[in-house]
Formats: structure tokens, sequence, C-alpha cells
């Protein structure tokens, strides 16, 4: 008792007055440099600050700088302008508009077959059914494997000779000579302008399916069973719930998968580079692959940077467009 | 108008049996509502009425004519859900005319049909707003409006007034009544309150384990309770359940008074109550106490008039009558009803 006596004494000395117990706000020096917004701020936007301005906004402005030179691989100086000749002559070669043209057709192409498959396999995957699980590991499966190894299965898929899937056509009595696809006893998949184009779709489908799922299988788990039973209810069938509540009710993941496709394929050049190689001819050239062909395999820089920089405009639109629809989503 | 009926109707998940051979029929343009505790299986009984799920076994009839096979679009049976289940990217006025389109009413047709059911529901100035930009009131409005548009033969609400605040409760169910007397659709309403389906029902089908308890009209089911269950469901407070010797005897609160008040002669039962605690309510009071029974004391709840309240001690036991006509007797064993037993 003794003991504990003078400290309760001097406690009760030093609290201050009834209803001015609580301390007064640290000063500006006693906040940790943690508990500052600012700082906090700074350190963590740093990262992706410095990853937009290296990877993207540099070499950016450097493709307009090579795009305006004579620049090569040689010789890669932007000292020289040019001005717009670079562009000039790249559009009166015969590859552009194939480039142009096939770039177009295999985005199109591949955002409408997307779309499609994406609302089938969300519709069966929001279903419970035997075997579900097993579904969704393979249904993700494409996106989980090396792109080397992707690259070997589809070549062999499409194997000018020794391709399965003419091998089954045959089988089956639909390919060889006197048969529907004869007469020759393979299709060639790689080696024709069309069959090329549309190898190539299916492949940029078969890759690019599983991410537009998941994104909008979210938003399909995200609607409310009632309302589907609602609409049962109200005397709507398959198809008009599908068109009228669900698509709808997804339209703004749908936007946003759809968008980001197309920022990917429309500026990817593997799975041509993989495959047709821009071949026969340039009749399933692409943009990208054929502005690498130019600037980096052909050596001319400056070429190859105005052939890149036809995607921009387009990339930049989806680019807004997906922000947009994002935004928009958020919003309600 | 139509007649609903379900027979024997069950329904298992798994193991468990949500429903369990249910028997019943509503009257033509009765409002017959569904009341029991959460689990009861009543919102499985009207899923399975509206055809959101098959049954395991029994069927659902319509006018005397079987529809359990028939998808919920082929029955003409409206549901109000208790999320109102509104399409939110479509006008109130696309709402309402999601059911007519469906059955592709032409579209001059739909849009005088449209017009009437707002009108009816008084929300014409919300036609062209979004589910999002609406209250709590005015969704249940449109989603009621989109029900009876397309003249269904039968409404089913699922507990349609939990999800709003209590002021717009009391009037919501105001207006729903008022919806049922102009229009005259038979319809079920599934509650987990006592009060609302007590006060709402026509009739009121009380539900526990699966089971239908007590089908009957209200002052029925609160005066002669078929079971000690709806016995201590109906009623705020219920009824009070005590040990009776070879029975359980049941009185409602508001039938006991104090002995000293209570006339000399009568026929009276006596009940021995300690006297816990008293609350005031407005017009009467609540008297919370027990009676000492043979394992152990039964709580007991009485309600007095503030003329009678000055007779009880707080802390006392005291002797309380309940006249011998209002006692209810329950079998110990099954809990139903039986006779008053011989004195």
């Amino acid at each position: 008792m003794d003991v504990k006596n003078p400290r309760n004494k001097k406690d009760i000395g030093e609290r201050p007055p009834a209803g001015k117990r609580s301390k007064p706000p640290p000063s500006h020096e006693h906040i940790a440099l943690a508990d500052r917004d600012g700082v906090v701020g700074t350190i963590m936007l740093a990262p992706a600050v410095i990853y937009v301005a290296g990877l993207v906004a540099i070499p950016f402005f450097l493709a307009i700088a090579l795009s305006l030179s004579d620049a090569t691989v040689g010789n890669p100086s932007i000292h020289d302008f040019v001005g717009l000749a670079n562009f000039f002559s790249v559009v009166h070669e015969a590859a552009f508009i194939f480039a142009l043209r096939n770039s177009i057709i295999i985005t199109i192409a591949t955002l409408v077959v997307l779309t499609i498959l994406t609302i089938v396999e969300v519709e069966i995957l929001a279903r419970d059914f035997r075997g579900k699980r097993l579904a969704e590991i393979l249904l993700i499966l494409p996106w989980a494997m090396p792109v080397a190894l992707v690259a070997v299965c589809w070549l062999w898929l499409l194997d000018s000779e020794f391709s399965p899937i003419d091998w089954i056509l045959r089988a089956v009595g639909l390919l060889g000579p006197g048969t529907v696809l004869g007469p020759a006893n393979n299709l060639y998949y790689l080696g024709r302008e069309w069959l090329g184009l549309a190898s190539v779709v299916v492949i940029d489908v078969w890759r690019m399916l599983p991410l537009s799922t998941i994104i909008v299988l979210a938003g399909r788990t995200a609607i409310p069973n009632e309302l589907f039973e609602q609409a049962a209810l109200d005397g709507a069938g398959f198809f008009r719930i599908l068109f009228q509540i669900t698509i709808p009710g997804l339209s703004t993941l749908l936007i946003v998968a759809v968008l980001f496709t197309v920022l990917v394929i429309f500026g990817d050049m593997t799975i041509v580079a993989l495959t047709t190689r821009g071949g026969p001819g340039y009749t399933t050239e692409i943009l990208p692959y054929w502005a690498y062909l130019k600037g980096i395999q052909g050596g001319a820089l400056s070429q190859g940077a105005a052939v890149a920089l036809f995607l921009f405009p387009v990339l930049l639109a989806a680019s807004i467009l997906a922000l947009r629809a994002a935004y928009r989503g958020e919003a309600q | 108008m139509a007649v609903l009926e379900v027979r024997k109707l069950t329904k298992h998940f798994g193991d468990i049996k949500a429903l369990d051979g249910v028997d019943l029929a509503t009257r033509d343009g009765e409002f017959l509502t569904i009341v029991g505790p959460s689990g009861c299986g009543k919102s499985t009984l009207m899923r399975l009425i509206a055809g959101l799920e098959q049954p395991t076994v029994g069927d659902v009839l319509v006018d005397d004519r079987i529809v359990t096979p028939l998808p919920p679009r082929a029955r003409n049976i409206a549901m109000v859900f208790q999320s109102y289940a509104l399409y939110p990217h479509m006008s109130v006025a696309d709402n309402i005319a999601f059911p007519l389109k469906a059955r592709g009413v032409a579209k001059m047709e739909r849009q005088k049909l449209i017009q009437r059911a707002a009108e009816t529901l008084g929300i014409q100035p919300l036609l062209r707003r979004r589910p999002a930009r609406l209250s709590g009131g005015e969704k249940q409005k449109v989603a009621l409006a989109r029900a009876l548009v397309r003249k269904p033969s039968l409404f089913l609400f699922d507990e349609p007034l939990s999800s709003l605040d209590a002021q717009v409760r009391a009037k919501a169910r105001a207006e729903l009544r008022q919806l049922r007397d102009r229009t005259g659709v038979t319809t079920v309403y599934v509650t987990h309150d006592q009060v609302e389906a007590i006060g709402l029902g026509d009739r009121v089908a009380v539900m526990q384990r699966g089971k239908l308890r007590q089908l009957g009209a209200p002052q029925e089911l609160y005066y002669e309770p078929a079971d000690t269950f709806v016995a201590s469901f109906i009623g705020t407070p219920p009824m009070n359940l005590l040990d009776g010797g070879d029975v359980i005897v049941g009185f409602r609160p508001e039938h006991a008074s104090p002995r000293a008040l209570a006339p000399q002669s009568g026929d009276f039962k006596i009940f021995r109550i300690r006297v816990k605690q008293t609350e005031f309510l407005g017009s009467e009071w609540l008297v919370y106490g027990s009676v000492h029974g043979q394992s152990e004391d039964t709580k007991v709840l009485c309600k007095l008039q503030p003329a009678s309240i000055a007779a009880v001690k707080v802390g006392e036991t005291q002797e309380f009558v309940v006249p011998r006509g209002q006692l209810r007797f329950f079998d110990k064993a099954t809990g139903l009803r039986t006779v008053s037993p011989p004195l």
C-alpha cells in the first residue's frame, strides 16, 4: 500500500482537470511517415508511374520519332527528319492493304465468335451439372498453357500432311479424291489465304475464351437468381430471358471483355508469326507482324515504326471505350 | 379468379424434408396467408405452387386442373418476391410491359394496360424511371403493377413487406389489402410475421417443420388453436401454456385477472402466479410472472386493464383467475387440442 500510494498520488496530480482529459492532437512532427497520406500515396503510385513512363510513354514517343526519321537497325539515329515519307512509302506497298485488311478481319471475326462462345460457356457454367468442376478446369486450361506448347500443338493440328483434323475428315469421308472437300488429301490450312485467316481466328478465340468467360461469369453470378425466376413467371422463355434479362445484365462486363480482346488481338503478332507467317505471299499478313518484319527483320526501323503507329488509333479508341464501360459499370 | 389446391405436396432437399405432405385449398378470390417460423417450408410451398421447383411427391391444382408438370410461364401465376426482382436495366414502364411482351400483346393494347395498372397503383409519374431511382415502397408498387397487369389467375406474395421500414409497411399492408379487394384475384401471401398474417388474411395457414398445423379464420386460430404450436405462435404475447396434470392448460394473457377483482360467483380456475415485473403498454399493462410447476417454473404473461393493475404487487405470489370457458386443453404427448378434461 505504502509503496503504491505515492505513485497513485502522482498520477492523480498529473491528471488534467475533468473535461479536458483528451490529449491535444500531436503536432506535425509526431506523425509517422506511413501515416501521411501524401507520402504513402506517392510511394504506392511510384512503381506504376515509373512502369508506364519507362515501358509505355518513352517507347511510344520514340516510335513517333523513329517513324519521322530515316533510322535503320544499323544506324538508329533519329536526327534526320524525313516528315511523313515513311508513312507514304508503307501505304503504297502491296502488303500494307493485306495487313490492314487482315488485322481488321481477324479482330472482328474473333470478337464475334468469342462473344457468342463466351455467352454459351457462361450460360453452361452458371448452371449446376455433374462434372462442373472438371469443365471449369478444362475451361481455364488454354490460359495456363505455355505459348511454345500451344504453338507445337496447333502446328501439328494444322499440319499440311499429318493434320489429325484432316485424318478425321478423311475417315468420315469428307476429304480426299471424290469428296466434298476433295480432291486433295489435305486441306493445307496454313497454306491458303482464307483457311489461314480462319486458323488464326480459331486459335485466337481458343486463347482468349478462358479470360472473357471468367470475366463475364463473374457478372453472371452477380445477377440475382430471383430475376430469372421472375422472368420465367412473367412468361418469358429461354431466349427471351437470355436476350432481355441475361445479356443486358452482362452488357457492361461483356463490353469490357470484348474490348480487352480487341486490345490483345489487334496488337498481337505471335499467332501469325507461329503459324502462317503472313503467307502465302502477304495474304495472311497483319499489321503488327509486318511492322516486326519490316523494322526488325528487314532493318528499316523507321518504316516498322510507321506501320506500328497505324495500330495506335484503333487501340486508343478501344482503350477509351473499355475504360468508359468499366466506369459506367462501377457507377451502376 | 381461381381456386388453388395442393395435394400431399412433399419436397425433399437431400435428407431434409422441406415440405411433408401438405394438403391445402383456397376458396375463390380468397386472401390466404401462410405463416410460420423460418425454415417451416412456407417459401418452398410457394415456389412449388409457382413452378420454380418440382415436388418430390404430390400435385398442384389450379381450378381442378393439375399444373404440376407445367413450367412457371404456363401457369398464369404472378409472384412478387421479397426483393421485388425488378429488371434493373428497364424503365418502370418496360418492367410492367415485360409480361405482356412475353405473351405477345400488341403495342397499343400494351400501352393501355400499362396505363391502367399504373393508375391503379398511383405510379404514373414513375413510369420513365429506372428501378435504382425508386424508394422501397415505390418498388413494391411497380412489382405489384407488373404482377397484376397480365390478369393472373393467382397472386403469390413472398414476404413482400419485410424489406420496407416500419412506417411504409403499415401503409403498404393496407394498400395490398385494397388491391386484392379491387381485383378479386385469389392471393396466397407468405410471411413469418403472425401479426401481418392475422391482419391480412381471410384465412391463415400455420406451418411448422414442413407440415400444415392449422388452417382457419384468424379468430379461429386465435381462440381455438389446434395444437400447442399454434397456441404459442399466434398472438402477441402468445397463449400461456401450463402444466395441468394430465394435460397442458392454456389461456390467453388477457383472460387472466387478479382474484381480488373477480366476481365472487363464477366458474373460475385459480392460478398462483409469482409476479416478477410489470410493463406499461399504454392501453394496458403486461404482467410477467411464473407458475410453480412440478419440475420447473413456467413463465406466464397476463394482460391487465389499467384499472386492475393496482391490485398487482411485484415480487409477491398472488392468485389470478381465468374463466373456465377461456381455458384450452392440449394433449401432453402430441400437443393436439383435446376436449376439456373431467374435473
